[in-house]
């Protein structure tokens, strides 16, 4: 019983203002993978499921047992003895009728031997709680079909994720604190016209009261180049001068009381937003640096082709500048000269677009192809209306992370230095994972086994503190008292539901994923993401 | 109609089921455990590790305290409740309680995985109730079709924890309230046996918050109500004469146009209703036509009309997660709770931040002390009113104010009775005292005020200070 297309708007709404209706068709065509249907596992999919990813399958070689059922929503008594990742589909399936759910009773390594390109279907795989070795290798075979890979993990009271994919771009990153594109700084042509368009002085009572504060700040910024050689106010002295300039404009009534301007009061509050400089941003500056973006072949992705032509842009058109973003924020006017004022930003947001396509269109008739059936215009307006939020997230691969090579000391050591550093915990997990490739088991599982397994945690642990740093005897004790509890070894998964939201940034190109590594301590509620 | 006969069949069916487990399980609940059931749950409480709480002793009573004895009771069975009643289930509560006075509407389904498409118009809790107690074989969860309000004291005071996923400022407040009033003091000092833990949790789209309330003892919610900023309205000239935004065309629609030309007779905007939505909605886009405004569309006018908050499955996974967490860690005194507010936000990366909120020594619900209120004797009652709505740490919504002026109780001003409210409302012109003229309260320095208000089911004591 598939949803109509009005029963998906009701039931998705709350969803579709957070990632709009392109972002969920990205979900509706994604596939993605889930291996071991654990508490952890099911619920990452859940979060997934509920909000309409398009299909899913689970990878699970396991057999249901007694301990599985009481910590997993999506497992029943009735499935003790099955196979788990059957099991689990038919619940979490159960969750949404827009969703179509498989199931493949293997583990992944069995996978792999017969079918080395099983994987390369999917959207995204999430693997949980996989050892180190499968990781690896799993992290081998999706880089090189660029399948993204999350790793979640989640041991006693400690969760861990780890990102891996070469390269995501990200277009609408929806900053939460965006600086707005007001251009006062170097006005184009026809901002410039717009304010000459107003003469302050002569201006009716109700007219000036209504002017609003963008009009006003460029005005009296023109009146202090004018009296300051060309140069803006710079420091706080300056700029407080700069707001009683603005202040001594305010109308006064026929006692010399000056009026009730609210507008000219919201010029003064914003006097530092205005006179923020136009800058492109560091992070736009070293994405424009990358290579993807110097060499641009028939097959560079979109993103890539529409960011060599913003830069194109920015060196002709743009004389140094991104495309004008179009977006003013409200501010106290009367509606036509608001209106007005927004239209002038708007239609030079459209030209800098269309100037963006033009660079586009030559682009890739470089390298063979058309315009605008490769690269709608929408897609272009889109772009250019974010050129200032662009980001592009690159993990290293867990090879780089375990190699002894490459492994990033530097951001081992320099956590390890403050006592509560999560960091404690990535190395017990590596020596928990160390301690399954040499035992087979994890450790502690049984409670006879605990002391035992504390000694051998021990020989992991300093063997893996060798390896990658010399002398930090220190600090073993410390992990020995984890150790005992790292042996716990049960799976607090809640906190992990994020996971699901990673997932989704993935899929949907929207909002930033972390990078690469993300730490949870669920006994003092903390965490930590670190790049390793 | 086929529809509305699913949900009694699927009811029925569900009561069906739990009577036969009852049946099989025998006289004891212990009869419906399977082997391994409660593993991960016992690893925390038979094992002590470097979290664990100084005075713990590792010991299987705890297991049984929570699947026998412990208490807790669930507000909200929306997005954080169906998370929250999952996990509390999952760890071996078995006693809970969930209340809830909505129904089921189609935009729940995105997040609160208790509910079908079926179970639309339902009520929530019971909805809820059902799929918990079906799916985890043991657990009794009872349900509560009602507002908080329309509960009492001796209902709270039966639980061990109360945990709210609630979506209003004013019902956490007033539950809050409900928490404090239940404290006891003898000679000045907190019965500790007379504390309930209220566990809070709250989300908006990627942002979320979780918090430990000790009522009496750690920060409440009224010590921090400067972290909830009063919802910001636009002003009325901007919506009446100059609209900018499609957002303030809506509004002329939904406050001005509506109570004016009456489009369905004398009923009040319902949001929920499309063809209200879809009058308001008309409407909206004519007025922006006039002003060469941009923008209205159906989605926009229905977030404004029901001040919509974003909210996503996730979000409410994290949040109600680390609240389930710390009831578990209360419940069981196993290890040391989050000592007491965390916020998390993942529209970058994934960000947490801890930290411990204080009491205010003046608080309006928690210090026990009269709030001081400094006025001029030839301030108006206006002005009273207008600072304890606007005042950021009381923003109450439409205060009652009473006295006792010649040994009688006088209502000073009331708004929620109509009569009432006409009959007070010259005293809004008074003056608190003489002043120049003949209409004055007659109120005294140090005089005692008694507040009530929808934020709180106590009244909230001020005292009068004049200032010169």
């Amino acid at each position: 019983m598939a949803s109509t297309k009005a029963s998906k708007e009701q039931k998705y709404d709350r969803q579709l203002r957070l990632w709009g209706d392109h972002g969920q068709e990205t979900l509706e065509n994604a596939h993605v993978c889930l291996i071991n249907a654990t508490a952890t596992g099911t619920e990452i999919l859940k979060n997934l499921v509920l909000p309409g990813i398009g299909a899913f399958t689970i990878v699970d070689g396991h057999t249901v047992t007694g301990e599985d059922v009481g910590n997993n929503f999506f497992l029943s008594k009735d499935s003790i003895g099955k196979n788990r990742a059957q099991a689990a589909t038919e619940l979490l399936q159960e969750l949404n009728s827009d969703v179509s759910g498989n199931f493949v009773e293997e583990g992944p390594d069995k996978l792999l031997d017969n079918d080395s390109e099983f994987f390369h279907r999917f959207t995204i795989v999430i693997g949980v709680q996989l050892p180190e070795s499968t990781c690896l290798r799993l992290g081998s075979v999706l880089c090189s079909a660029s399948v993204p890979f999350l790793v979640c993990k989640t041991y006693g009271l400690i969760g861990y994720m780890r990102l891996v994919v070469q390269e995501h771009t990200v277009i609408e990153s929806h900053p939460d604190n965006a600086l707005e594109d007001l251009r006062l700084d170097q006005p184009y042509a026809e901002f410039q016209n717009h304010i000459k368009s107003y003469d302050l002085d002569s201006m009716e009572k109700k007219d000036h009261s209504h002017t609003p504060w963008i009009i006003i700040v460029a005005k009296y910024l023109e009146k202090w180049l004018s009296e300051h050689n060309g140069q803006p106010p710079k420091n706080y002295k300056e700029k407080e001068a700069f707001r009683q300039l603005i202040r001594e404009g305010i109308r006064k009534n026929e006692n010399g009381v000056p009026e009730d301007e609210e507008n000219f009061e919201e010029a003064i509050k914003n006097v530092n937003t205005a006179l923020n400089p136009t800058k492109i941003p560091s992070a736009v500056e070293d994405i424009f640096n990358s290579e993807q973006c110097k060499n641009i072949t028939a097959q560079s992705p979109s993103f890539w082709v529409m960011l060599r032509a913003v830069k194109e842009f920015v060196h002709n058109e743009g004389n140094g500048s991104l495309p004008v973003r179009g977006t003013i924020p409200d501010m106290i006017a009367d509606s036509q000269k608001f209106i007005n004022l927004q239209n002038v930003y708007r239609e030079k947001a459209m030209q800098d677009a269309a100037a963006v396509s033009k660079h586009v269109e030559s682009l890739l008739q470089s390298v063979g192809k058309v315009w605008p059936e490769s690269i709608p215009e929408k897609d272009i307006k889109l772009f250019c209306k974010n050129a200032s939020f662009l980001r592009v997230v690159r993990c290293r691969s867990l090879a780089e992370e375990y190699s002894v090579d490459t492994v990033n000391k530097d951001e081992i050591t320099s956590c390890m230095d403050s006592p509560d550093s999560e960091m404690v915990f990535y190395l017990m997990l590596r020596a928990v994972d160390r301690f399954y490739q040499q035992h087979s088991r994890y450790p502690g599982v049984y409670n006879y086994q605990v002391e035992e397994d504390i000694s051998k945690l021990k020989v992991c642990v300093n063997s893996l503190l060798q390896e990658y740093i010399n002398i930090c005897f220190l600090f073993i004790h410390l992990f020995c008292i984890f150790g005992r509890y790292i042996c716990s070894n049960l799976s607090l998964r809640f906190i992990l539901g994020s996971a699901a939201q990673e997932a989704i940034k993935i899929i949907s190109h929207q909002f930033v994923p972390f990078n690469n590594t993300f730490l949870y301590n669920a006994m003092s509620q903390t965490s930590a993401t670190l790049s390793l | 109609m086929a529809d509305a006969e699913e949900p009694e069949k699927k009811r029925r069916r569900i009561e069906d089921l739990t009577e036969k487990m009852a049946v099989d399980s025998g006289h004891r609940d212990g009869g419906c455990d399977w082997d391994g059931r409660w593993n991960h749950v016992k690893k925390f409480l038979e094992r002590p590790g470097p979290f664990t709480h100084p005075d713990f002793e590792p010991s299987t009573e705890s297991l049984h305290f929570l699947l026998e004895t412990c208490k807790i009771l669930v507000i909200g069975a929306g997005g954080l409740g169906c998370e929250l009643l999952k996990n509390l289930a999952l760890s071996g509560f078995r006693l809970i309680h969930v209340v809830d006075m909505d129904t089921i509407d189609p935009s729940n389904l995105n997040r609160q995985f208790l509910f079908r498409p079926n179970d639309v118009g339902r009520p929530k809790a019971e909805v809820a109730a059902d799929f918990i107690n079906s799916r985890v074989p043991g657990c009794k969860v009872v349900p509560h079709f009602k507002k908080i309000q329309d509960c009492d004291e001796s209902f709270y005071r039966q639980f061990h924890i109360i945990v709210c996923g609630l979506d209003s400022i004013i019902a956490r407040r007033w539950m809050n309230g409900m928490l404090i009033s239940l404290l006891s003091y003898e000679d000045g000092v907190l019965d500790p046996s007379s504390i309930i833990p209220l566990i809070d949790g709250g989300t908006e789209g990627f942002k979320g918050n979780a918090r430990v309330i000790l009522p009496g003892m750690t920060a409440c919610i009224d010590c921090t109500l400067e972290l909830y900023p009063p919802q910001i309205n636009f002003p009325m000239c901007t919506i009446a004469s100059m609209p900018r935004l499609p957002e303030h065309c809506i509004e002329y629609a939904r406050i001005l146009q509506w109570p004016k030309e009456k489009p369905f007779g004398e009923t009040s905007l319902d949001g929920d209703n499309p063809e209200h939505i879809q009058w308001v909605f008309e409407r909206s886009k004519e007025r922006a036509a006039e002003f060469n405004i941009t923008g209205v569309t159906y989605r926009l006018t229905q977030g404004v009309v029901k001040r919509i908050i974003p909210a996503v499955a996730s979000t409410n996974a994290v949040i109600a997660a680390a609240c389930a967490t710390e009831v578990f860690k209360i419940a069981t005194s196993a290890y040391i709770p989050l000592n007491n507010y965390m916020v998390f936000n993942d529209v970058d990366g994934l960000y947490t931040y801890t930290f411990e909120a204080e009491r205010k020594e003046n608080c309006s619900a928690c210090s026990q002390v009269p709030q001081d209120l400094q006025f001029p004797p030839s301030a108006k009652l206006q002005e009273v009113l207008e600072y304890l709505t606007e005042n950021a740490s009381l923003q109450m919504k439409s205060p009652a104010i009473t006295t006792t002026l010649e040994g009688k109780n006088k209502t000073l001003y009331l708004q929620s009775v109509k009569s009432i409210e006409e009959r007070t409302r010259p005293n809004l012109c008074k003056t608190l005292k003489v002043f120049f003229s003949d209409v004055e309260l007659g109120l005294s320095d140090g005089q005692e005020l008694a507040v009530a208000d929808i934020t709180t089911p106590q009244t909230v004591l001020f005292k009068l200070n004049f200032t010169a």
